[in-house]
């Protein structure tokens, strides 16, 4: 039906363009790199258009789906295909990778070819990891992310980078090895299988499916991130370069609750119905609590980073209250999440670029000296605090209306977040932004540039987009969203 | 039995062994600048015995094992794999050195004769049949190596290092011979095959062969470096030239590897000797594991912290023994396998680093690597990631099918601990990255590797990528060999 194979095309032509990118060498060669990184970041979203056009949204199971002999001692295939939500992942990552490209362009001026390279690389993983139907392929995808993101924070990082850097990969690393474990006891569970649509019809004993959900937490609670193994992200996020921190907050945290609906609820069903009261905990303690934590941050970054693992509560919280509008609710977080943070990740780059310091104190009156940007960063700066209009509201909205169904409380707890999101961002927004010019650097600040409007535009586009016109969003995803929840409701343990 | 058996399964050795002699006569009529010849006529010679024992493999061969001297040596598939990959492997380890041992005044014949004796010994492992044969080729071997630890003669930490390698050395032979000898008393035959079937006949003394079994254990312990027989390990590595290191780190490994299967597998295999065999086993490799691990944490010489990663992946290798059956024997050949390779590319990387009058054995040596030559930094990244077993590398995949052998086998518990502690070990070979691609450079010389050295480099590091996005073909040669073997 489909001659070309189009998801594999997704994956490698970012990561063919990366080593094209290594190929250019030294820094001499550095407009030469950052062509070449452009055009293969337009060409990763130019492959994702026909997979979104030839989709059809009504169809259950799988589609663009390709089967191929990988490794035989295993029996694990290389074996992809995307639902309605790893179509929407997909689009959001190869988006992201031409604003990221895009916003590092003069940036970055020691080693081009690498930083360019890196996320190139980064991003066809990552696409990797949304289409893999095996969970081997799925795992090699899921760790290989960590080397190039390894990379990003500590060669282009901040002072501290070296510790976050090894911080990052130690945690991350951690958490999915303990999911390798399961893996392989899933693989003879199956019957010699890691196709992930055997592991769904796979009965298991509740003990085991606790053992397996648990390990399963551990790499991606760590993802995600949720409270409490969330503490590498702050120190990551303040140290990346900015394009690391828009990747990192937009698409990697995506990684963890993706790993949650793929892997952990259709596999083993009756853990997470048991443990759901348990996941719902942590993701409202993270909503209310790291939302206060992210109240008192002085480094814009650390706040952004703190709202952050916040916002990414909806989406646990949304996955494990088990209706429609809660796991649409996460999955349009997740999108949503992924263009907010990482337009309010920029707009501190911006700043960043010119002042060389995140510390709120250090601002004050800017949009005397940069009123266009003083505009673009209100619009983010809502969206984050969730004002109806903009995707930031569609999402949490959604998945309150799902946790009201389950509980009133649930829904109440959560509601908070609107009055926290709210103070922590205006406040910083207040604080940065207006009032007098507070110091002589902040006077001689320049507006943004062509670049910096273009990439912030397109941002602010689809924030918009998605805030008053959410059906093509949703549309994509609800017979996969149905399929999803078919499995989570199907009981799977072992005839008596 | 016919009378006469065939020879052909000797035909490498035999070759190697003539042409180790014709060197070394050779090479008195060679002069110093024109050392280069012992040099070609070496890699000749082991490229000579890759063809002969790729033809005796292809038209002599029927897929069985064939016995020959009375029963005393053995070729199977197993065995021609392994000495295959043992001949590229001394290849390459000759490649990687020749700079670092021209510099350094070892760039003499009595070298090359002693690799070529070293290989011979180790050839003579992998075909063993019979317990003197294996300790014949383990003492050629080990002399051989002895001999080139010491080689660097005005070199106190050399000398020292030789010193220690040879007495513990000594003692752990004495310890296999002894081991030897109770199993000759036990099933009255020092024949691999002979002593298999008389076990399963239960004609066996347990008592006798269990005590027999330990001192065997503790020799094989201390030649393969696992806890608690790795003290000499760390030592040697470090002071023996990083060429010498490079040699005792790699190959022999694999000869180790066969001289388990043959001694082990094929002759103590019953259950009953395997459950003893497997409980001394599991000490050991989580033993290996944890101090392998931590203390590798604690080095700052490359070459030390090298030392104790080696110890750490035998235990690793020793799981794979533990789980059992063809699967778990052929994760065991295919983590050995990956070892080597990756092995002789770290290494190979120090001598690349390395010039006159200095070593780059420091850790420190290898800051801003990246900054002077981005492409070796990017192999050595790879081999890094390979060793801590991150995808896509190669070492992922050979630390994940012992893993998946040890939880078919039922014991989960030894996963679990292999697993944490090669994350801890996953920190030590991030720190040589964070070296290389973090810091700035300390040192501005150029690096100016010989071409075919570098050439070599880029194939052995790209290899480890390349097979780690299509294992199949490697994993598929390993298990084939387990299976013919078994």
């Amino acid at each position: 039906m489909y001659s070309l194979p189009l998801l594999s095309l997704a994956i490698w032509t970012p990561i063919v363009f990366g080593v094209l990118v290594l190929a250019t060498g030294s820094d001499r060669n550095a407009p030469l790199a950052r062509i070449i990184a452009l055009v293969g970041a337009v060409l990763g979203l130019l492959v994702t258009l026909p997979i979104y056009a030839g989709f059809s949204p009504a169809m259950s199971g799988f589609q663009y789906v390709q089967n191929v002999e990988w490794i035989d001692a295993f029996n694990a295939r290389y074996y992809l295909g995307i639902d309605g939500i790893s179509l929407l992942l997909l689009l959001l990552n190869s988006f992201t990778t031409v604003v990221v490209v895009l916003a590092g362009w003069e940036i970055i001026q020691k080693r081009v070819a690498q930083y360019m390279a890196s996320f190139l690389i980064l991003s066809g993983l990552m696409n990797g990891v949304f289409c893999a139907l095996d969970a081997l392929l799925f795992y090699v995808f899921f760790e290989a992310t960590l080397i190039p993101m390894f990379l990003i924070i500590g060669i282009w990082g901040g002072p501290n980078r070296v510790y976050a850097s090894i911080k990052f990969f130690l945690y991350t690393l951690f958490g999915s090895l303990l999911s390798l474990v399961a893996l392989i006891y899933l693989y003879f569970a199956s019957g010699n299988s890691f196709s992930l649509l055997d592991f769904y019809n796979t009965p298991l004993t509740m003990g085991a499916q606790v053992f397996i959900f648990f390990a399963f937490f551990m790499a991606f609670a760590v993802k995600v991130p949720m409270w409490p193994v969330h503490t590498w992200l702050p120190d990551a996020h303040v140290e990346a370069p900015t394009g690391g921190s828009v990747v990192l907050a937009a698409i990697m945290l995506k990684l963890g609750g993706y790993g949650f609906l793929r892997l952990s609820l259709p596999i083993v069903p009756d853990a997470s119905h048991a443990l759901a009261g348990f996941m719902i905990f942590l993701s409202l303690v993270a909503v209310v609590y790291i939302g206060l934590v992210a109240l008192v941050q002085t480094d814009m970054k650390k706040l952004i980073a703190y709202s952050s693992i916040s916002h990414m509560g909806f989406v646990t919280l949304g996955l494990f209250i088990f209706n429609t509008q809660g796991i649409e609710g996460a999955v349009l977080q997740m999108v949503s999440h992924g263009f907010i943070s990482g337009a309010m990740f920029l707009c501190v780059g911006v700043l960043y670029d010119r002042m060389h310091t995140r510390t709120i104190g250090d601002y004050g009156g800017v949009v005397n000296t940069m009123p266009v940007f003083a505009a673009f960063f209100m619009l983010f700066a809502m969206a984050n605090a969730g004002l109806p209009g903009t995707s930031g509201f569609v999402g949490e909205f959604t998945v309150i209306l799902g946790a009201m169904q389950a509980n009133f409380w649930y829904a109440f707890a959560a509601a908070t977040t609107l009055i926290f999101g709210a103070a922590y961002t205006l406040w910083m927004y207040k604080r940065v932004i207006f009032g007098v010019v507070a110091n002589s650097h902040v006077a001689d600040l320049k507006d943004i540039n062509l670049r910096e409007f273009l990439v912030l535009g397109l941002l602010a586009v689809a924030v918009l987009f998605m805030g008053v016109w959410p059906d093509p969003f949703a549309e994509l995803m609800h017979t996969s969203v149905s399929d999803l929840l078919s499995h989570v409701m199907h009981k799977k343990l072992p005839v008596q | 039995m016919q009378y006469i058996q065939p020879l052909w399964p000797a035909y490498p050795e035999i070759f190697l062994l003539a042409m180790a002699c014709v060197i070394l006569i050779a090479d008195l009529f060679v002069s110093d600048e024109h050392r280069g010849i012992t040099y070609m006529l070496s890699q000749l010679a082991l490229a000579g015995c890759a063809v002969v024992t790729w033809m005796t493999a292809a038209y002599m061969s029927t897929g069985e094992a064939v016995h020959t001297f009375s029963g005393m040596f053995v070729g199977d598939v197993m065995s021609d794999v392994l000495k295959l990959i043992t001949y590229f492997g001394v290849m390459a380890i000759l490649v990687y050195s020749r700079d670092y041992i021209s510099v350094r005044g070892m760039f003499r014949g009595e070298f090359f004769a002693l690799v070529l004796f070293a290989t011979l010994g180790m050839m003579v492992m992998i075909s063993a049949n019979h317990l003197l044969t294996l300790y014949l080729g383990l003492e050629l071997l080990s002399l051989s190596l002895y001999a080139m630890v010491a080689l660097q003669r005005d070199s106190a930490t050399a000398t020292e290092a030789a010193m220690k390698y040879f007495v513990l050395g000594a003692l752990a032979s004495g310890m296999l011979l002894y081991g030897m000898s109770m199993i000759y008393g036990a099933t009255g035959s020092l024949e691999i095959t002979r002593i298999a079937s008389v076990i399963a006949d239960d004609g066996a003394k347990n008592l006798v062969l269990v005590f027999g079994l330990v001192f065997l254990l503790a020799g094989i312990g201390f030649k393969l470096g696992a806890v608690p027989f790795h003290m000499w390990l760390p030592d040697v590595y470090h002071g023996a030239p990083t060429a010498v290191t490079l040699f005792i780190g790699s190959v022999p490994k694999l000869a180790a590897f066969a001289f388990l299967i043959r001694l082990l597998v094929q002759g103590l295999g019953t259950e009953e000797i395997q459950a003893h065999w497997q409980q001394m086993l599991a000490v050991m490799a989580v033993l290996s594991l944890i101090v392998g691990n931590i203390t590798a944490i604690a080095q700052t010489n490359l070459k030390r912290m090298l030392a104790y990663s080696t110890i750490s992946h035998m235990g690793f290798l020793l799981i794979g023994i533990i789980a059992g059956g063809l699967n778990g024997y052929a994760s065991s050949m295919f983590y050995v396998v990956v070892y080597v390779l990756t092995n002789l590319g770290t290494f190979g990387m120090i001598m690349l680093l390395s010039r006159n009058g200095f070593e780059a054995d420091h850790l420190a040596d290898y800051k801003g690597l990246n900054q002077r030559s981005p492409w070796l930094a990017f192999l050595m990244l790879l081999l890094m990631f390979s060793m801590a077993g991150v995808p896509p590398t190669l070492g992922f995949y050979a630390k994940f099918s012992v893993l998946q052998a040890i939880v078919e086998a039922g014991h989960v518990w030894l996963a679990v601990i292999a697993v944490v502690f090669s994350l801890i070990g996953a920190f030590y070979y991030l720190r040589i990255v964070k070296l290389m691609y973090f810091d700035e450079p300390e040192d501005s010389a150029p690096i100016l590797p010989r071409t075919d050295a570098r050439m070599l480099m880029s194939v052995n590091g790209l290899a480890i990528l390349v097979f780690g996005v299509f294992p199949q073909p490697l994993m598929t040669l390993c298990a084939s060999s387990i299976l013919a073997s078994l």
